[in-house]
């Protein structure tokens, strides 16, 4: 059991992945005049309340309704400005479902959103605080482009590019305590495709957010105790999705497992499913999530280990998978 | 300052033109909502040809006046509106609701040209035309957002939190319209979800409201310079109307929020907007 230290004791400014995204947001604001902060009173908690600081008169904060904070934010794309709207992800996918969908992504408006508090990371607060569903609800709205960051570094990124990016952008991040991944930015991040972290022939695990770290220190040990080249897929972009990675993987792994912190159903599993569905070659496949249920009470560290998104749970299925009885069929390569 | 007779003259010609155009759709289309179109009807006209600064020519104009018709299923109204004032082909209109027409019931902002927001699903208007309006005062616009509610719409929790973030950021370059027709589709706004004592909740939420007679453009030019000039808040118009005006066997007839009609009810509502109108 985790004592929780590292997730509630601190006060609220220490939060880091989230703290990297405030700065890189003022960095941009400095360039950009028409960039507009939005928050439903979580300015704080979101840390766009940096940018707050910077540029008080292009900062809006509607207080907790997020209904209109949506619908205001329409309206400031529609009258010229590029808006950033932060709250947390249960509110924006969820509360605020329809205004994001018809305000934001039917009349394809430039509003970038930062939803925090994705998944499980903020799983001491319990269910009405954890999204597992956001995923599947924002990658169905046509026109949005939905991003699940690694870490800060990967948010940092994603906040930069989507800039440039037309349209609405929907960036999922944790509480902000999540570990750290990346050294540096300089990694070639580009929206849309996926990062190979770690090269391999014998299995594909593909990852977004919080499982990358995880899958990462799982294919080392599975390197060196079980002598598996497990290759690794960054896949931070839900959408457009990198169908050719995942197909490349398809083809040169034959194994592919997907951990994400969301609900099995519609998420990055459901995404890579389905263009292995639909490119019609088999292989072993096998998702790994929350399982169509409310995610428990706890301290992320906890459900992580619960739902075997950690390293040792990523171990355990990794295993698994490799001793399925596969048939490595010769004449794979001609079916339809 | 009051109108002028010519400007009188030339309102009302418009909406009559403009309400044997939503009749006229209606039977093109095969059902619309004709009865709140024919409500707001002089609320439109008199924005399209009194006060709205745009230009059909250049619809992208930048420093254009906005309108967010949030009562959206108006659009059987709102279309031809625009049609008439230059946007587009009126003839355009007689594949209203069609297949692959640009125009659904509630109109898409990025298919008809004039339209400053998709709206239609009820209460995201006024947080839109919250968000121009603190668009247009950030980026120092002098242009002005209009808002046209329904007031069955006003159940719409959605509104009410725009309506406190329009008065706590002080909104004047926003004047917004409530269309009370009174009727709703289930029946009488206060027997399905009473909305009284309306004013009073606009008052509360920080509005100065005036509450006139939706259908005279007297009443409804007093009540548009007035928000105009006012600096010390938002404005709410709140415009007593008649569900389905100038069709008399349509007027505050609950069954006529949405229908359509066959070329003996088409010859029925154009004889009664005539006779309403005085034209021969």
């Amino acid at each position: 059991m985790a004592e929780g230290l590292s997730w509630t004791v601190y006060d609220a400014d220490t939060l880091t992945q989230a703290e990297i995204y405030g700065q890189v947001l003022c960095d941009l604001g400095k360039m950009r005049p028409d960039i507009v902060g939005l928050s439903a009173d979580l300015a704080k908690s979101t840390k766009i309340g940096k940018f707050q600081d910077h540029f008080p008169d292009r900062f809006f904060n509607v207080g907790i309704a997020e209904q209109n904070l949506f619908g205001v934010a329409a309206g400031l794309a529609k009258s010229g400005l590029l808006p950033f709207v932060s709250t947390m992800a249960a509110f924006t996918a969820m509360r605020a479902a329809e205004q994001v969908r018809t305000d934001i992504c039917y009349q394809n408006l430039n509003v970038k959103i930062i939803a925090t508090h994705g998944g499980a990371s903020f799983g001491q607060a319990g269910t009405t605080h954890h999204c597992t569903e956001d995923i599947a609800i924002m990658r169905s709205f046509a026109n949005m482009t939905v991003i699940v960051p690694a870490d800060g570094i990967e948010t940092a990124n994603a906040v930069k590019q989507c800039v440039n990016w037309p349209g609405p952008v929907y960036i999922r991040i944790g509480r902000g305590f999540e570990p750290r991944y990346y050294d540096s930015e300089e990694y070639g991040f580009q929206i849309g495709k996926a990062v190979e972290l770690a090269s391999g022939t014998d299995i594909t695990l593909i990852c977004c957010g919080i499982t990358v770290f995880h899958a990462m220190e799982a294919a080392k040990i599975l390197k060196e105790n079980d002598g598996l080249s497990v290759r690794v897929l960054n896949m931070h972009t839900i959408k457009p999705l990198d169908t050719e990675a995942v197909l490349k993987a398809v083809t040169e792994t034959r194994r592919v497992i997907v951990f994400e912190e969301h609900n099995l159903i519609g998420g990055l599993g459901s995404a890579v499913a389905e263009v292995i569905a639909d490119n019609g070659k088999g292989c072993a496949f096998k998702r790994v999530g929350i399982p169509d249920c409310y995610c428990e009470v706890g301290y992320p560290e906890d459900l992580y280990t619960h739902y075997k998104l950690d390293a040792d749970g990523i171990l355990e299925t990794v295993r698994e998978v490799m001793n399925m009885d596969f048939e490595e069929d010769e004449d794979w390569e001609d079916e339809v | 300052m009051a109108l002028t007779k010519e400007e009188l003259t030339l309102l009302a010609d418009k909406a009559y033109q403009a309400r044997r155009d939503v009749v006229d759709i209606t039977g093109w289309s095969g059902g619309a909502h004709i009865g709140g179109g024919l409500s707001v009807v002089d609320m439109l006209i008199i924005l399209y040809y009194k006060y709205m600064k745009v230009d059909p020519k250049n619809p992208g104009w930048e420093d254009r006046d906005r309108l967010i018709l949030s009562k959206g299923h108006a659009g059987v109204a709102y279309a031809p509106v625009l049609a008439r004032k230059g946007y587009f082909d009126f003839e355009l209109l007689k594949g209203f609701n069609k297949f692959k027409s640009p125009f659904g019931m509630h109109l898409d902002g990025n298919k008809v040209l004039g339209v400053d927001a998709s709206t239609g699903s009820l209460g995201h208007g006024l947080p839109i035309a919250v968000g121009m309006a603190l668009g247009a005062r950030l980026q120092k616009k002098s242009w002005m957002t209009y808002c046209i509610l329904g007031d069955g719409e006003c159940n719409e929790g959605s509104v009410w939190e725009a309506a406190m973030a329009a008065a706590h950021f002080k909104l004047t370059n926003l004047v917004t319209f409530v269309d009370r027709n009174k009727l709703m589709i289930d029946g009488a706004t206060e027997e399905i979800m009473n909305l009284e004592p309306f004013a009073d909740k606009w008052k509360a939420f920080g509005f100065i409201v005036r509450e006139i007679d939706g259908h005279d453009f007297n009443a409804l030019a007093d009540a548009i310079e007035y928000a105009h000039a006012e600096k010390s808040g938002p404005v709410l118009i709140l415009a007593n109307t008649a569900k389905g005006k100038g069709v008399e066997f349509m007027e505050n007839q609950v069954k006529w929020h949405y229908g359509g009609l066959d070329s003996e009810l088409l010859e029925s509502a154009r004889n009664s907007l005539n006779k309403a109108y005085g034209r021969v």
